[in-house]
């Protein structure tokens, strides 16, 4: 059992190396775009910020940053619910990740919206005319593409996570994991880890900037 | 010379199995939903190499186009837009759909968990996944050919692909699926090869098939995503146009190719360290001889792995990138020469004084010695800043990178075939026969592809459909020479499928190999090993040892 | 092995070409025979055992550090070598490249511009600035050892100093679609002489087809092959079928139909004005596409293709 569970979790491990590449040929493409565009890419940054108080501030950002935070942390105490034997705290903590990832997609859900009403959309899309964007340059158009290619692929990223969520849920919820055999919530673990710490390098390059 | 084949077990005589994975469990649902990596190893046999013979006629057909100015095939004319399309199909197929997935798929998920005395890889169902991958991509990549075709190159080069039209979407899509099927068999051998040896096997006890497959496993899970995202990244620039690629709305063409090849070059070692690991195999079991240098030959397959990394750019030497970064690029590849020599090097001298019999994987293992040197010594012409200028996008390039993806992995994926034959299928095949297949190889190989060095240094540019009148004798020798491979080849399948109408009755350890794959019997029950194996020898030891049981 | 020598560096080139190339020789044999020597020699006995040779340090470290050696020396050979390529000297004469799908279009110094076919004077060394209009190109010109891809949106050189007269063949390397294998051309050397006249005029070469001097070489053939060196043949046909732009068959004298739904008749001047602002007048049921060729077609090639076109009722 224990070289099963250290040979599952070796695979975990190097399945995320892939992810950590996967995500990292993006975020190569950008810097060399922000390189290419510097300047239209520090103004379109702004646009990823809301009007709080007379003031820019990425609240949408923000918020969602503390919500994956806190997801993570419900994800470790479910996973020590699990290895304790605590069957019903187990559920209920994977559920409470469950409905943090849900606030994670709805906020961004709001802010995809507000991008699409506005017409900072990816390439040939890209629409958006306001006296501080010129329109017609290309870097505007670039960043968006890429806000939104790794925004997106995050978020599906986060979609997949909720069905993982959801199949432990409902294994915990009969039964099947003590601390002899709590394996598929440790490894989702890693995965909801890894997920968020994608978002941890994704929000100050999109959000903080300035 | 007689054919010298033991056909007695080494480890006293067993009696034979009546139930082995082949027939334990019978109908074809019982094969769609195994998860026995042997198997699967069947699956993806019979799944690649018939890629592997519509990849092949594709190359026929390139050759016939080409054979006279004319373009006539078989009466019709070919038009050079049909042409494109054949010559970028060879190319896709063959890297995608066989030479990557070929022998990772198939020979090693065979063989890997039995030379490590293991029941099954690590996650044998991601294992079936893995095949199920590859047969969505299969599917998808021959529906883009039967929707429009393709027509840009297997290297999809920006901006012609955001712009053409053609299936150039759903091929890429079939490539990505591709890829993760890639991956996921990188990561499942990785596993297996950290947590499930025997007792009594350390790193240094291991095989060298698998210290190569190993590498190979770690280039695929590290360049493969890279080459996910390139695609995505295409296939966004191709729907959206975002602006990655293409200059007319702010992105770079030579951007593509520099996330196209940092995959794509780790890629080619991905298609030559099993052919490697297949050939550390053959000689010292038909050399009679322990492998001279086994450390450095570990370190050597490492090394090929992480060098492979840093030097993509010698694909780009003309293409636009920094001059800096070319002269780099090109320091960095003289360097990856020196492991392949190495390796050279310690083959040869394992066969000096060894007791050599030539049986057909020796005779395949020996072509692959002399194609993968000149396949190698030719890359030295590419290296080498000057000449490249000259040489690169010809068919000196297409000639050297066949002599190393054919000449060598084909080579030894083909003698691997015919040495594990006996294990996986419990038949003897007719060994004169299959001697003859090795002989009409090595011509028909070399019949083809030596005159293209010629036609590319003489100035012949490749994925040229049009030539000068000039070069039409080398032209049409390299076609003849492609109807002899092809010979060679259906008569390699003629020789092993004919061997399945024998009964099973193939001994356990026809050719006297020391690794633990030989330990059991031909075919193998279905969990491997009647008992847990413990190693107790060193790697690849004929020394004669005292018989105590 | 390699094509004649065309310019300074083909002899550079070709000399480490030939040393790596018996160098890869010597280094083939030292593997091959071996290989087929100890087969041979170490042929399968019965009985007999093999020593058990595991390793030989002196040998090991021989063998990694000789090739090392080896390759650091062809490398900064090769360095050498290639550095030369980098900069054009600061004499050379410019020509300005456009590539398209799928011809080559130059332009001198002084303006002039030609399409597939371009002259240079020898032994003065030559720079040409490329860029694109549309995919990936590159320009290769064996002859001469040179090669450099053309990436739209930017500008890349490529420089030689031609040192051998006459024709020389340069191709497209670098795939770029349907007719990337029709792409290629003739760069001709030439002397002073002949050079400054192709500059005024366009060349010599036509003059042969307009003395009536030889019945096989009427202008309506030197149109024909203006038809192909200029790159017509990539939209017109001359057999009737339809393709890029109309075909010339049975044009010249006939009505055509315009796509304003008026009817023209295509006499000499209908041709003449195609040739220069295609735009003028579009042909029913073709896009407007056509560049324009002014400047870019002598008065011997106009007429030439005048004549052809003619001749194809």
């Amino acid at each position: 059992m224990e070289q099963q569970f250290d040979t599952s979790k070796l695979g975990m491990w190097l399945f995320i190396v892939t992810e950590i590449l996967l995500f990292g040929g993006l975020f190569v493409g950008f810097g060399l775009m922000q390189h290419q565009y510097p300047r239209e890419f520090i103004e379109a940054h702004e646009h990823l910020k809301q009007l709080i108080g007379g003031h820019l501030f990425p609240l949408y950002g923000s918020v969602n940053t503390i919500v994956l935070l806190i997801s993570s942390w419900t994800m470790v105490m479910g996973v020590n619910a699990a290895q304790t034997n605590q069957q019903k705290k187990t559920v209920r903590y994977l559920v409470i990740t469950i409905l943090l990832a849900c606030v994670f997609l709805g906020i961004k859900y709001v802010e995809y919206a507000h991008k699409f009403h506005d017409g900072l959309l990816p390439g040939i899309f890209y629409s958006h005319q306001s006296e501080d964007l010129i329109k017609g340059t290309h870097g505007y158009a670039t960043f968006f593409a890429f806000y939104f290619m790794m925004t997106g692929l995050h978020g599906i990223h986060v979609v997949v996570g909720i069905v993982l969520l959801s199949w432990l849920a409902v294994r915990a919820n009969r039964g099947d994991f003590n601390s002899e055999y709590y394996t598929p919530v440790d490894l989702v673990g890693l995965y909801w880890h890894v997920v968020d710490m994608i978002w941890i390098y994704l929000f100050p390059l999109y959000y903080l900037i300035s | 010379m007689e054919p010298v084949v033991t056909r007695s077990a080494r480890i006293g005589d067993r009696p034979r199995p009546k139930k082995n994975y082949l027939n334990e469990t019978r109908g074809v649902w019982s094969w769609m939903t195994t998860v026995d990596h042997k198997r699967i190893g069947i699956m993806y046999l019979v799944g690649t190499l018939s890629a592997f013979l519509l990849g092949g006629i594709f190359a026929l057909l390139v050759r016939l186009t080409l054979l006279t100015p004319a373009h006539k095939l078989f009466g019709m004319q070919v038009t050079a837009e049909t042409y494109n399309r054949f010559f970028t199909l060879h190319g896709a197929i063959m890297v995608f759909l066989f030479i990557i997935p070929s022998i990772p798929g198939s020979l090693t998920n065979f063989v890997l968990p039995l030379m490590l005395g293991a029941k099954d890889v690590a996650f044998p169902r991601l294992n079936l996944a893995s095949f199920y991958l590859w047969v969505v991509g299969a599917v998808m990549a021959i529906s883009s050919m039967i929707i429009g075709a393709v027509d840009t190159g297997w290297t999809f080069y920006t901006p012609y692909s955001t712009t053409t039209s053609g299936t150039v979407t759903l091929m890429t899509a079939a490539v990505f699926v591709l890829g993760f099927s890639s991956i996921f068999t990188g990561l499942n051998f990785i596993a297996t090869v950290h947590k499930l040896r025997a007792p009594g096997m350390g790193w240094f006890d291991m095989p060298l098939f698998v210290w190569s497959m190993y590498s190979t496993a770690l280039i695929q899970i590290l360049a493969t995503p890279v080459l996910g995202i390139t695609l995505v990244l295409l296939m966004l620039e191709r729907v959206f146009q975002i602006g990655i690629f293409d200059s007319r709305i702010g992105g770079d063409p030579v951007l593509f190719q520099h996330f196209f090849w940092f995959y794509s070059h780790p890629a080619v070692y991905i298609m030559i360290l099993p052919g490697m690991a297949i050939i550390s195999e053959l000689i010292p079991t038909f050399s009679r001889k322990t492998i001279f240098g086994y450390r450095a030959m570990a370190y050597a397959s490492v090394s090929l792995a992480l060098v492979s990394f840093i030097v993509w750019g010698h694909h780009m030497f003309v293409a636009g990138q920094s001059q800096l970064a070319t002269v780099i690029f090109s320091a960095l590849t003289f360097l990856v020469a020196i492991p392949s020599g190495v390796k050279v090097f310690n083959w040869l001298t394992t066969m000096y004084q060894g007791n050599i019999s030539l049986e057909t994987p020796m005779l395949y293992a020996i072509s692959f010695l002399m194609l993968f040197a000149i396949g190698g010594l030719t890359g030295i012409f590419l290296g080498t800043l000057s000449t490249d200028v000259h040489l690169t996008d010809t068919y000196f390039v297409v000639a050297h990178f066949h002599y190393v993806m054919m000449g060598s992995t084909v080579t030894a994926f083909i003698g691997g075939l015919y040495y594990w034959w006996p294990k996986m299928t419990g038949r003897m095949y007719a060994e004169r026969w299959g001697q003859v297949t090795a002989v009409i190889w090595f011509i028909g190989f070399n019949a083809t592809f030596l005159p293209q060095f010629i036609l590319g240094s003489r100035g012949m540019p490749r994925r040229y459909y049009n030539y000068l009148d000039q070069f039409q004798p080398l032209h049409a020798f390299s076609t003849v020479g492609s109807w002899i491979i092809g010979l060679s080849l259906f008569m390699t399948a003629a020789v092993l499928l004919a061997s399945l109408r024998k009964p099973a009755d193939a001994p356990d350890n026809p050719w006297g190999g020391t690794t633990l794959e030989w330990q059991t019997s031909s075919p193998p029950i279905t969990h491997n090993f009647e008992e847990q194996p413990v190693l107790e020898n060193e790697p690849y030891d004929y020394r004669p040892k005292a018989v105590t049981h | 092995m390699m094509p004649p020598q065309g310019s300074e560096f083909a002899k550079e080139i070709d000399f480490v070409y030939m040393s790596l190339f018996w160098l890869s020789v010597a280094l083939f044999l030292m593997i091959a025979i071996p290989a087929v020597y100890f087969a041979w020699r170490y042929r399968y006995r019965p009985g007999r055992v093999t020593p058990h040779q595991t390793h030989n340090t002196l040998l090991e470290v021989i063998w990694t550090v000789g090739p090392l050696l080896l390759c650091v020396g062809i490398f900064f050979w090769g360095l050498n070598g290639w550095m030369k390529y980098e900069v054009a000297p600061g004499e050379s004469m410019e020509i300005s490249v456009t590539a398209k799908q799928w011809l080559w279009q130059f332009e001198y110094p002084d303006g002039s511009r030609t399409i597939n076919d371009i002259h240079v004077p020898v032994n003065k060394p030559v720079k040409f600035t490329m860029t694109s209009e549309d995919v990936l190109h590159d320009f290769y010109v064996p002859d001469m050892r040179v090669k450099h891809d053309i990436i739209p949106g930017r500008y890349t050189q490529i420089w030689f100093t031609p040192t051998v007269l006459g024709p020389h063949n340069f191709t497209c390397a670098e795939y770029c679609g349907k007719d990337h294998s029709g792409m290629h051309g003739i760069l001709t050397v030439d002397n002073d002489t002949d050079f400054a006249k192709w500059m005024e005029t366009g060349g010599t070469e036509w003059e042969d087809y307009f003395n009536g001097k030889d019945p096989k070489k009427t202008p309506a053939d030197w149109g024909k092959i203006t038809y192909e060196r200029v790159g017509c043949n990539s939209c017109h046909t001359t057999d009737g079928t339809k393709s890029k732009g109309p075909s010339w068959k049975g044009v010249y004298g006939s009505m055509v139909q315009l796509n304003n739904g008026m009817s023209v008749l295509a006499d000499e001047a209908y041709i003449r004005e195609s040739m220069m602002n295609p735009q003028a007048k579009v042909v029913k049921g073709f896009d407007p596409i056509m560049p324009t060729f002014q400047g870019l077609l002598k008065p011997n090639q106009q007429n030439g293709l005048v004549a052809y076109i003619e001749s194809l009722k």
